[in-house]
């Protein structure tokens, strides 16, 4: 099993976790496993064409996987996924469009 | 028999490169490192330009700090052209430095012909007990100080991220900080944004923090720009500036200051907050990846919350400011490994710092290109720009 890291924008869709464990082989196995965990995460996660939304970036432990085999790669026991929206919170005065 | 000592010198004068000031004065900013070996006070009193300061009795024990790749082109140079020599020998013999020439003549002869020499600013009593603690550290010293206080930084909001990196950095004696902010004071500000305070509840922010950083270090140039950050005002803004910190809480502001930051060439130490989570990177133009390499779009509205309907702990913007601030003072002074190619990913209430690498995209619609390759239309824009603002309100 490994471990995935859960961003702040998607711990509402699984029960406020930070952290959760999936089965697979390889990266896009365990993405997998978490949306049928949580199909919440479905939409968020991959386009209609079931690859990763460009706007999500995974990491497999430091390495992103897209420079590695993408969803192909090979995860093992003990690996940790980072899932990795942009954030563009600076919180100057809470309006998201604008700059303060 | 023993050769006298200016036989001496003549044998190692034979055995080493010298290399005539026309040359080295052609070879400045060239990539090439260009080391004055005199004593500290003959150094102060004036060196080639972007010199850097190994005196020859420390040239053993620190040229490495300054030079630390063998096969650099190193140009030693003294006075008159001999402490140069011995060093040039020393380098070459005894530490393995394959290229390395003496200046003829040294400092002397460089004036002589004209050439420009750089006299460094002294700190003054009063700075130097200010800074003594900077002054101390080796990382930082006397030329570390002076560095930061020729240092421009430019803060984008005066903020919860800009708060704790304008005061640090006003301590630590920036000698110019401007701060972008259009707003004003309120109430709601003052759980994390430390500049600021309840008496100035209404006043302009940009006003607010120049009190607190005058307060605090009265010798910090604050210049303010009232205004909002957009495309027509951006290039305008930035120009000029060494380093910008990143605070900005909105993706079309990001991916305007990203594109226009890779076109003028300015570092951006970037940070983003959301709840108890936080994110920090510096972007490097050229030298690291830059934000659209991170991320070539932004992710969907509601993937997108702002702190104002999600709320952040207040000292958070703290934690990731300064985080920001020390990146700022690192990468003045060139000390350490600044985050350039790395993004870490602090968790507040798991007390976790991630790293994770991030590599320039050879794709990349911006830093792919040369900087006058990118266009004015270009900046700021992304396949979906207008959807994405008129979702984002």
């Amino acid at each position: 099993m490994a471990t995935i890291k859960i961003p702040p924008v998607l711990r509402a869709s699984v029960g406020g976790e930070r952290e959760v464990s999936a089965p697979g082989a390889n990266v896009g196995e365990v993405l997998r496993g978490l949306v049928s965990a949580h199909p919440a995460t479905a939409s968020q996660l991959f386009g209609p064409d079931g690859e990763l939304n460009r706007y999500v970036n995974v990491y497999l432990n430091d390495e992103d996987v897209r420079v590695l085999d993408g969803l192909e790669t090979a995860v093992g026991d003990g690996d940790v996924l980072v899932i990795l929206p942009a954030m563009a919170g600076g919180c100057q005065n809470g309006t998201s469009a604008s700059l303060s | 028999m023993s050769p006298s000592g200016a036989e001496f010198i003549r044998q190692v004068k034979a055995a080493i490169t010298e290399v005539d000031p026309s040359v080295v004065h052609e070879l400045i900013g060239d990539g090439v490192a260009i080391v004055d070996v005199r004593e500290s006070e003959e150094f102060a009193s004036g060196h080639l330009p972007g010199a850097k300061h190994v005196p020859r009795s420390y040239l053993e024990s620190r040229i490495e700090g300054i030079v630390p790749d063998r096969s650099q082109r190193v140009i030693l140079y003294c006075a008159s052209g001999i402490r140069s020599a011995l060093g040039a020998r020393t380098l070459t013999d005894d530490l393995g430095y394959e290229t390395v020439e003496s200046m003829t003549g040294g400092i002397t002869l460089w004036k002589d012909r004209g050439y420009q020499v750089e006299v460094p600013k002294t700190l003054t009593p009063e700075q130097r007990e200010r800074y003594s603690r900077h002054i101390l550290i080796p990382e930082i010293g006397e030329s570390g100080q002076r560095a930061l206080l020729d240092a421009k930084v430019l803060l984008l909001g005066a903020g919860g991220l800009g708060s704790p990196t304008a005061l640090y950095l006003a301590a630590a004696g920036v000698g110019t900080l401007g701060i972008v902010d259009n707003d004003v004071v309120d109430l709601s500000n003052l759980q994390r944004q430390v500049i600021h305070s309840t008496q100035r509840v209404g006043i302009p922010k940009v006003d607010s923090a120049e009190e607190s950083i005058h307060a605090l270090n009265p010798e910090v140039e604050v210049v303010k720009y009232q205004t909002r950050l957009d495309a027509s005002n951006i290039m305008e803004i930035i120009a000029g500036w060494d380093l910008i910190v990143d605070g900005v809480d909105n993706f079309p502001t990001r991916y305007l200051l990203n594109d226009a930051s890779v076109r003028l060439q300015i570092p951006v130490v970037s940070a983003s907050i959301l709840g108890f989570d936080g994110q920090l990177s510096v972007f490097k133009p050229y030298e690291g990846p830059c934000y659209r390499c991170l991320f070539p779009v932004p992710p969907p509205a509601e993937l997108a919350p702002s702190c104002g309907a999600n709320g952040v702990l207040g000292v958070l913007p703290g934690t990731m400011g300064l985080l920001q601030a020390t990146e700022v003072v690192k990468l003045i002074v060139g000390a350490g490994d600044p985050v350039i190619g790395r993004l870490l990913l602090y968790d507040a209430l798991a007390a976790t710092l991630t790293e994770v690498k991030v590599r320039r995209d050879p794709a990349c619609p911006v830093c792919s290109r040369a900087p006058d390759e990118i266009r004015d239309e270009e900046m700021g824009v992304f396949p979906d720009y207008e959807a994405f603002c008129a979702a984002a309100g």
